[in-house]
């Protein structure tokens, strides 16, 4: 059995790459694909804690966070995909019409 | 425990595939990869139903659609190199995985013993007894999420309203 301690570092570990992703790159496309290396790192901390309390409730959680991640995708993607049609670019930097 | 040490070791250095890449093609095989590791590792700790569900949904769906929409703007040119940021937010990463592991470590207070296994735990036989006992609010409310996004998805990408 291996300890709860290494699944928390594990997942700290896969979370800190997704946060420098989102920091560091410039293609939005990779941006939301480190957002999903963060959301999976949480969830194999649910399932981590899941299994150490005995109690399925870390996973009933899990299964909603696929839910939010598939639909947070979904628009995300969409929204990607307008914007490209309209600025022919895929960098964060250069979407500022929100920008104040 | 060794193969928990493979699986994580494996999982760490695709997700790193992931970040430090400049081949946005290369970057999402890797996260397949990194999302299958996962998997593998849930179905280690006894959660057989989510394990599948994550290769079903994330391997499967999501990350097809994530390729279908890069083959669609092929965004052609790779990231230009930019050392000095690459290395800023390198450093604030490591900063901070220095700090969550500085909390977790010791923190977690684990059951006595390692919770008993039952046979029937993870399976979908009780995530179905504890997501329509317990949690079924919140799973009409996923339902209703799902349409938006649907809906939401078919209006953005739609070429002209």
């Amino acid at each position: 059995m291996v300890p709860l301690d290494y699944y928390l570092v594990l997942s700290a570990i896969i979370f800190v790459i997704g946060v420098t992703g989102v920091v560091i790159r410039r293609n939005i496309i990779v941006v939301l694909m480190s957002v999903e290396l963060m959301l999976n790192a949480v969830n194999l901390t649910f399932i981590a804690f899941s299994r150490s309390l005995g109690s399925m409730d870390g996973q009933v959680i899990v299964f909603f966070v696929m839910t939010v991640a598939a639909a947070e995708a979904v628009v995300g993607l969409a929204i990607i995909i307008s914007v490209f049609r309209h600025r022919q670019t895929l960098d964060p930097q250069e979407m500022q019409l929100l920008k104040w | 425990m060794i193969l928990f040490f493979i699986l994580a070791g494996l999982s760490i250095a695709f997700s790193l595939l992931v970040v430090f890449q400049r081949n946005v093609v290369h970057s999402a095989l890797a996260l397949v990869a990194t999302l299958f590791l996962i998997a593998v590792l849930f179905l280690t700790l006894e959660a057989t139903m989510v394990g599948i569900l994550q290769i079903l949904v994330y391997a499967g769906a999501i990350m097809v659609l994530f390729l279908f929409v890069i083959m669609l703007l092929h965004p052609g040119a790779l990231e230009g190199r930019r050392t000095l940021w690459w290395t800023v937010g390198s450093v604030g990463g490591l900063l901070l995985l220095f700090e969550f592991v500085r909390l977790l470590v010791g923190s977690a207070t684990p059951a006595a013993a390692p919770a008993p296994s039952s046979a029937s735990f993870g399976s979908p036989e009780a995530l179905a007894q504890s997501l329509f006992n317990d949690f079924v609010l919140p799973f009409e409310i996923a339902s209703v999420l799902l349409l938006v996004a649907i809906i939401g998805a078919v209006v953005l990408a739609k070429r002209e309203m």
